[in-house]
């Protein structure tokens, strides 16, 4: 039997790596956002995990949710990259240094 | 038995796939490690009877996210060496903060006061338990607006993504699709009364024989 801090502490790790990840690809916008859908995964994890362990299936719903909202945030966030990409000929975070706080 | 050996197996290719995804310098390979770390989360979803959700996990993320990601990888020309210089400036810090998000995590999880026990597992379902018919019977009643939602949410990112990359050549003719609608007969067809035959009176030599 699959126990439940198995899960989640898998879960933590892929949460965990995947921040170190931001980390480590701060200049490349592509992986940013590779790194927040692995993100994304982890949190599903727990919510999977929980569902099935209080065997409650309303987790897996919103588990639904999550991949709807993160699909469609890729899919404007890649077009903004595209855009970014041809009015700049660079996806370095650096370079987008427009807007100076 | 298989169970935990196999949890284990898929536990271990998904930490280091994405360890790799991190960290490999080329993003197309960072892309194909993600995929792989897709394809093992589904499998351990599969090992704890989340059918449904690991089979959309394929469908929506490998079939459709990260196809979109790759094409924009490969499409734009982007210079890796450039991007990746001076990694290694922020990867102490990167790991140090991962490291303290994992002990916090499973500090929490260890913990027994919880009102759960983290140690056992979720109780096997029958056999003839469709995990798709109750998600459906839950979504299609109690979440019917919120799905709605979600279908909007997704029509908005079509759009979204379609009007943000559509590009606007010079020189490029395009059909006016308000003109072509609101044309009247009258501006294309011209009737033209044409008399059936000549009077006799201009004919001097009527055809013969006929």
């Amino acid at each position: 039997m699959i126990q439940l801090n198995w899960l989640l502490i898998l879960s933590g790790v892929l949460f965990a790596i995947s921040v170190a990840g931001m980390f480590i690809n701060r200049k490349n916008l592509i992986l940013l956002l590779m790194c927040v859908e692995l993100l994304l995964l982890a949190v599903n994890f727990n919510f999977v995990a929980f569902s099935r362990y209080l065997n409650d299936i309303n987790g897996q719903i919103f588990v639904f949710f999550v991949l709807t909202v993160a699909a469609a945030e890729s899919a404007i966030g890649l077009a903004i990259l595209v855009v970014l990409f041809r009015e700049r000929r660079s996806i370095n975070v650096e370079d987008l240094s427009t807007l100076k706080g | 038995m298989l169970v935990e050996v196999l949890f284990w197996l898929f536990a271990a290719i998904l930490a280091i796939s994405a360890l790799a995804m991190i960290t490999v310098r080329n993003p197309v390979h960072s892309a194909l490690l993600l995929v792989l770390c897709f394809f093992t989360s589904a499998a351990i979803w599969l090992l704890i009877e989340a059918e449904f959700l690991a089979v959309v996990l394929i469908l929506v993320y490998v079939g459709a996210v990260m196809v979109l990601f790759l094409f924009v990888v490969m499409m734009l020309d982007i210079n890796i060496e450039e991007v990746r210089a001076r990694v290694t400036r922020y990867a102490l810090f990167g790991g140090i903060v991962a490291g303290v998000v994992v002990f916090e995590i499973v500090s929490v999880v260890w913990t027994r006061s919880l009102g759960v026990d983290v140690t056992t597992g979720a109780q096997a379902q029958p056999a003839n338990y469709s995990n798709t018919a109750e998600l459906g019977k839950l979504l299609y009643t109690d979440y019917v607006y919120p799905f709605e939602l979600a279908a909007v949410l997704l029509l908005i990112a079509i759009v979204a993504a379609i009007s943000l990359t559509m590009r606007k050549r010079a020189g490029l003719k395009l059909q006016n699709v308000a003109k072509q609608v609101a044309v009247r007969r009258e501006d294309r067809v011209r009737i033209v009364k044409v008399a059936a035959e000549k009077p006799p009176s201009e004919n001097p030599q009527p055809e013969k024989g006929a």
